[in-house]
């Protein structure tokens, strides 16, 4: 690496330059330019939410169309899709960065690239994860769920999927340039999902059961906070060792 | 014989404590023929060819 | 052992003949141990009257569940080690824990579920402490996959070490949210207070067993982390100087 010499932006760098400023302009800077890069490839977003609804779509065709069989699974199923949504659009997170050498040059930016790192992973949740949590109210009446349980069903996955993008970034980051690296991913961030999914699925249970989903809803909001101040550490560590 | 009955527990007792002897044996077999590639590349100079099957020189 | 003595052990080339002293000392601790503990709690420890024997698979089946969550934490310990100091040594014994570590898990999982037949009825319940020892039998694998995926033997030890503390901050997380989980759908829950009320006799075999598990998870530790050390620095000088020594010693024997 030599970081004397000027070397030629790629063009998704060329873009935009990186900005002067702290640490809030260099996130600002990585996500307009990730949402930008998103753009590009639309059809790649779009095919994604398909691959949402499509699964969503199978399991009443796999068990039972029954209605209050339906309305029992729905909230499962639903945050179960996601989170496989969420994993399937990982890899874009940072590996297209990484086969063309701007990861290198981000790496070498003077900003911090924890900054960097974090608006790359909340240009992710906007382009996998927000879509999913608009989309889900809409499938969950397939589900034949009422109005209060797609309530915070939604809720629920507005605070959830953040840390899904989160959590995936550090595992996207380790396996980056990696054999086998979809299902290895799948592997490493799947078990980390774990209490997002039951706290996530657990809030619209809470409902249904009459128990209120507060205790539910504070609990992923708790983890969205913690996630928020360790995940993108441990992503730009992840990103240094691959780097390396 | 009451002993290896185990009051009709005997598949869940002995089933449980066999398995555990086995995968430990296997973990430790693993673990010494993993030594022994080991030291027979370090035989063969450290090259890259399978060096001929060789005795537990390192004890 | 004096401080300088410690510092220059954390060298490869030092602690391997010190590992190598070690090993059969803790190995037949755990043999010892092993024999003395089951000696109890096959033959000495009276049958339960509420269980019969079939309470006997929890002489093995707690320590295995103990192991395989400090082996993880000790793990983390030398990961975290190992990404500070970016010492060899300690991501070697990082590397060398997990195999150990899963291996426990399995057999805490396979015992659990064995002794939950005869006592629940069933092989498998989601209880918070199958589900959570499940999960972090996963965790273990996900790291020895991560550990087999990268060739940089250097870029493994700390992509690994990174993943091992990350699983370590979720592990109390994973296992609060189990049982959370396990409290709200109270159909499948079972309560473990089905486990006997522990006589002395028991529990020192339990805890003597758990020492023998203790002392073989070292001594193989051990092992492999001097395996490790040789298929890792054989390039460097002191692994062929220790192969010259012993070719020497083959022939003159």
């Amino acid at each position: 690496m030599n970081t004397a010499a000027p070397v030629p932006a790629p063009a998704s760098l060329a873009d935009s330059a990186l900005p002067a400023g702290g640490i809030f302009a260099a996130l600002r800077w990585s996500l307009v330019r990730d949402l930008k890069v998103a753009m590009r490839s639309r059809s790649e977003l779009g095919v994604q939410l398909l691959f949402y609804i499509i699964v969503v779509s199978l399991f009443p065709l796999a068990s039972n169309p029954e209605r209050t069989l339906l309305a029992a699974i729905g909230p499962g199923v639903l945050w179960v899709a996601a989170l496989l949504a969420s994993l399937l659009s990982l890899p874009r997170l940072f590996a297209g960065d990484y086969g063309d050498g701007t990861l290198e040059q981000i790496a070498l930016s003077p900003h911090p690239l924890e900054a960097l790192v974090s608006g790359k992973i909340l240009a992710h949740w906007l382009t996998a994860g927000l879509p999913v949590t608009l989309l889900a109210p809409l499938l969950g009446i397939q589900y034949a769920m009422d109005g209060e349980s797609l309530a915070v069903l939604a809720a629920a996955l507005l605070i959830g999927t953040p840390i899904l993008s989160l959590l995936g970034g550090i595992g996207a980051a380790l396996t980056l340039g990696l054999r086998g690296g979809g299902s290895l991913l799948a592997l490493l961030i799947l078990p980390l999902y774990v209490p997002v999914l039951i706290f996530g699925a657990g809030a619209v249970e809470a409902v249904r059961a009459g128990l209120g989903a507060t205790a539910n809803l504070s609990l992923l909001g708790a983890g969205l906070l913690v996630a928020m101040v360790g995940a993108p550490f441990a992503a730009a560590a992840a990103v240094r060792i691959a780097l390396d | 014989m009451e002993f290896l009955a185990m009051g009709g527990y005997g598949y869940y007792v002995w089933g449980s404590y066999g398995m555990t002897a086995l995968v430990l044996a296997l973990e430790l077999v693993s673990l010494r023929a993993r030594r022994g590639r080991a030291v027979a590349h370090l035989r063969a100079g450290g090259l890259d060819h399978p060096a001929a099957p060789l005795a537990e020189v390192l004890r | 052992m004096a401080a300088s003595n410690k510092y220059k052990l954390s060298s490869p080339a030092a602690f391997y003949p010190v590992a190598g002293r070690m090993i059969p000392w803790f190995g037949a601790s755990a043999a010892v141990l092993a024999a003395i503990g089951l000696w109890i709690g096959l033959w000495l420890a009276p049958t339960d009257f509420a269980q019969g024997d079939a309470y006997r698979i929890i002489f093995i089946h707690v320590p295995a569940a103990w192991m395989s969550m400090f082996i993880y934490l000790v793990m983390a310990f030398w990961s975290a080690l190992g990404l500070g100091f970016n010492t060899r040594l300690s991501a070697m014994m990082a590397q060398s824990l997990a195999p150990t570590g899963a291996l426990m898990t399995l057999i805490a999982l396979f015992t659990g579920s064995l002794w939950g037949r005869p006592t629940w009825g069933t092989y498998w319940a989601w209880d918070a402490r199958m589900t959570s020892e499940l999960i972090l039998l996963f965790l273990y694998l996900g790291i020895i996959a991560l550990r087999n995926a990268i060739d940089d033997p250097r870029r493994a030890d700390r992509a690994c070490a990174v993943l091992s503390l990350v699983g370590a901050i979720n592990v109390p997380i994973i296992y609060f949210s189990v049982r959370w989980w396990n409290t709200l759908h109270q159909g499948s829950s079972v309560s473990l207070s089905a486990a006997p009320r522990m006589a002395a006799v028991m529990l020192a075999g339990m805890l003597i067993l758990a020492f023998a598990a203790w002392f073989y998870t070292i001594a193989v530790a051990l092992c492999r982390v001097r395996v490790i050390m040789l298929e890792r620095e054989s390039g460097s000088g002191w692994v062929s100087e220790l192969f010259a020594l012993n070719i020497v010693h083959l022939k003159k024997a």
